[in-house]
């Protein structure tokens, strides 16, 4: 299997759930945002995801740098293309002491794409899998419709419940902790929504008993009552802290900060398939033919894009500048993309060859509640892109607006520029590939998310190529392959890779995870 | 008056069955939830089936006239993020509103009627200047802002209050609340303070230009010239007349500390229908929003209404009648 970087990370990771029970006490963190359920498969989001952790482990785990870590399952082999064979945890039991089986994983992956109601079921996670055939109480083979290599990555994001106290509950039951009977080191105490979330370590969780005998999560979603709840020591641990708080808070000793780059990329989708996209006009508001279909005017934005002085000026230096969709160490990444010079004059001469030498006017889009600054990055990208004349005005909203224009009807985005972040749910390079790049097709699940409308014939045929091989090597060199064609033809514009924070006691520090999760497992003792 | 608070009823259903519609195309016309809710992960079958799950393939008449089905039935829908009813959510997290918009209320009345009698009788002294000054400063300054600095000052510098949160609810007749338990009332007093202060700045100036303008009255100079001690003349003579704007204005704003203590709940945390209804916008959860509004002008048609009913109880010489006869 794929075991990739972050050695040093899983060793502490791993050194949290040794039992010091000594020292053992309570915690509380507060979360930027609220979990609206504790039905594991009642709704597909991190903040959801992050909390139902605690409660329910997967087959696999996904590490702190989201590598695969046996989980409820021991170990996982292809037996031939098609064919998987999990080998399972014996000895591991429910909060409620029943035994875990084969058959508890049946029920789940049965479960988990048919929860009532839905907004966002794990359909996607389980769709490559045609049969569960239960060999003995602790080995299960799955069999999938073709070669399926991500069958691992896609079934570290379902948890395991328990068939006995969970056949015919529903989302409520779980919710009122009655079904929230689970494997992981937390049991749920007590679910209040909008409040809290109390959790208690599990005795006798299989990957020992966890530091924290009881953890209280809490949403606050305002910025300063966060970080206010954390100096008063209301909290112990905080998510996701304001950017711009961050060089003041670094002097303050009663604060520690844990940072770590997230696998989220920042970046821009540029519409490359209509012949006329929507909010680009000549200089004086007369239609002309999209200049995007252009490589040469492609590139010549992603050279006017100065990354830097958005990490540096935008971001107070808490980001990474970014040349493709995974930051390095992850699996699939090309090491042979730099990220893009930026390159002004190079850029204004790009544009005079395809035929723009006095640039075009556009709306750039954007959310504004949705990643860290956007609002601003959006600002400054307009900026850069005038300066090689280029006239940009900027149209920023709130998320509940943006996404759904930007996804747009069957003509496509309302947009043509437009700002977007990527975090990868599995930890790998093929996650945005297919979703973001590969030519849309409903039928195959690719190009879900492409609202760019990139099609490249190469490219998908190498991306098809890499999701057939089950050997990790050459599909890693297939994913990063794809990327680098992808890249050079500027399918989209990265930016940066978010840099995510979190603020605690000076005597805990938080082992920063790359998805982005606040979890209580992660929160350590640090050093004096 | 039996005829003038049944016809009172039936107008209102007329407004909400109006409120439900303009809120329903309202939230429909701002997009579709699912681009929010769904995994970025999901593929295009995936999302369409979100979208048939919640029922928001269906022409936008549709799904109000099953709205309208449901609604007979006294079912508002099932949130789509928390996937439990909407009515429910709301119900759940009322008690934690109504506890603080109370406190807030009662901090509001009774600071507030004292201070501007006391600045209305002391025009000129330095201390009612100080009230009418310190007013200014309580509905001028934003809410947010004033918020925050209660934190600042009362939990994070000096420690002594938690920054937000609920707090232990106690349990008396039945009942559980904040009220009834100490930890309930260290987190119930900041962000009551924080919700009051705009109330009361209004209701000391509203009951001090109400003195003002009673004072000089004959009944008020009569009541003097026979001799009655100055506490009689405030409390009956004076409160009595000045009592019915500050009424009016206080059931409203109880409908408004109830409605819209948004910002408030969101910065101290407080689980309340407040932080709900934002919450519930960001994600475009439009049951829950539909069914919050609902409420809220169910809820301000009843305030209106005993606020009128008040009226004629303080003032004899209102008559709840028909407009029209």
């Amino acid at each position: 299997m794929s075991k990739r970087l972050g050695t040093l990370a899983v060793g502490i990771a791993a050194a949290t759930f040794a039992a010091m029970p000594a020292m053992a006490e309570d915690i509380t963190i507060a979360l930027a945002s609220e979990a609206t359920s504790v039905d594991p498969h009642f709704h597909n989001t991190g903040n959801n995801n992050q909390i139902v952790t605690h409660i329910f482990d997967a087959l696999i785990n996904q590490g702190s740098n989201q590598e695969l870590l046996p989980g409820l399952a021991v170990s996982w082999t292809p037996n031939d293309d098609t064919t998987w064979e999990f080998r399972l945890r014996e000895g591991v039991t429910f909060h409620d002491g029943s035994p875990f089986t084969a058959d508890d994983v049946v029920f789940s992956l049965e479960r988990a794409p048919d929860v009532p109601d839905s907004p966002s079921s794990f359909a996607v996670s389980v769709a490559s899998i045609t049969e569960m055939t239960v060999v003995d109480d602790y080995t299960i083979r799955f069999t999938t419709d073709g070669p399926y290599p991500l069958l691992p990555n896609d079934l570290s994001i379902v948890r395991i419940v328990s068939r006995e106290n969970g056949e015919g509950a529903t989302t409520a039951d779980y919710n009122s902790g009655e079904a929230a009977i689970g494997t992981g080191p937390f049991t749920l105490v007590e679910y209040v929504p909008g409040d809290r979330i109390v959790l208690a370590a599990n005795d006798d969780y299989w990957g020992g008993r966890p530091e924290w005998d009881q953890v209280t999560f809490r949403p606050i979603t305002s910025d300063p009552a966060r970080l206010a709840a954390l100096l008063s020591g209301d909290v112990d641990v905080i998510g996701n802290v304001p950017t711009q708080d961050i060089s003041q808070l670094a002097d303050n000793p009663d604060v520690r900060l844990s940072q770590g780059v997230s696998n989220r990329v920042i970046y821009l989708h540029i519409d490359s398939r209509r012949d006329v996209t929507p909010l680009v006009s000549a200089k004086d508001g007369s239609e002309i033919p999209n200049p995007f279909l252009d490589l040469r005017v492609r590139q010549a934005i992603s050279m006017a894009i100065d990354r830097n002085a958005i990490v540096e000026q935008v971001m107070e230096g808490i980001a990474i500048p970014a040349g493709q969709l995974l930051p390095e160490g992850f699996f699939g990444v090309s090491e042979n993309i730099d990220v893009p010079q930026y390159d002004p004059d190079g850029a204004q001469a790009l544009l005079a060859e395809a035929g723009y030498p006095d640039g075009f006017a556009l709306t750039i889009a954007g959310p504004n509640d949705r990643y860290i600054n956007d609002e601003q990055i959006v600002q400054a990208i307009a900026q850069m892109l005038s300066r090689v004349g280029i006239d940009t005005a900027v149209e920023t909203m709130p998320r509940s607006v943006y996404f759904g224009r930007a996804t747009g009807d069957e003509n496509g985005s309302e947009f043509s520029l437009m700002l977007v972040g990527w975090g990868s749910g599995t930890g790998e390079a093929s996650s945005p590939l297919r979703a973001l790049l590969a030519t849309k097709d409903p039928e195959a699940g690719l190009g879900g998310t492409n609202r760019g409308g990139y099609s490249n014939e190469e490219f998908d045929a190498i991306l098809a190529e890499a999701m057939r091989s089950v050997n990790d090597d050459e599909r890693a060199a297939l994913l990063a392959q794809a990327t680098e064609i992808a890249m050079a033809d500027v399918g989209l514009i990265p930016t940066h890779f978010q840099v995510n924070t979190w603020g605690s006691r000076p005597d805990l520090a938080y082992i920063p995870r790359t998805d982005e999760y606040t979890l209580a497992m992660n929160v350590v003792r640090a050093d004096q | 008056m039996t005829v003038f608070i049944i016809r009172r009823l039936l107008q209102s259903i007329v407004v909400l069955a109006v409120t439900s519609l303009l809120v329903f195309l309202g939230v429909y016309a701002i997009g579709n939830p699912v681009d929010i809710l769904i995994s970025p992960d999901a593929t295009e079958l995936e999302r369409q089936a979100a979208i048939a799950r919640l029922g928001l393939d269906r022409p936008v008449w549709e799904q109000y006239w099953s709205f309208l089905i449901n609604l007979a039935e006294g079912d508002l829908g099932r949130s789509f993020v928390f996937n439990e009813p909407a009515l429910k959510l709301i119900l759940q997290r009322l008690p934690a509103t109504l506890e603080l918009a109370f406190v807030a209320m009662l901090i509001s009345i009774f600071v507030g009627i004292p201070l501007g009698i006391w600045a209305g009788f002391h025009p000129n002294s330095v201390s009612g200047r100080g009230i009418m000054a310190g007013s200014i400063v309580g509905f001028s300054l934003p809410n947010f802002w004033q918020g925050l600095m209660l934190i600042m000052i009362f939990a994070v510098i000096l420690g002594w209050l938690p920054a937000g949160g609920r707090g232990d609810q106690g349990e008396f007749l039945g009942i559980r609340s904040s009220l009834f338990s100490l930890d309930g009332w260290s987190h119930l007093i900041l962000p009551a303070i924080n919700l009051a202060l705009f109330k009361m700045s209004l209701v000391i100036r509203l009951t001090r230009a109400n003195v003002r303008e009673v004072l000089p009255q004959d009944y008020v100079k009569f009541a003097r010239a026979k001799g009655l001690k100055s506490r009689r003349v405030v409390t009956v003579h004076v409160l009595k007349n000045i009592l019915i704007p500050v009424v009016t204005v206080i059931g409203l704003e109880l409908g408004n500390v109830i409605a819209f203590a948004v910002v408030t709940e969101t910065i101290f945390a407080w689980p309340g229908i407040g932080k709900l209804i934002i919450d519930s916008i960001f994600v475009l959860d439009r049951p829950v929003i539909v069914a919050y509004l609902m409420i809220i002008v169910f809820m301000f048609i009843v305030i209106n209404l005993l606020v009128d009913i008040l009226y004629s109880l303080l003032d004899p010489r209102v008559r709840l009648a028909d407009q029209r006869g």
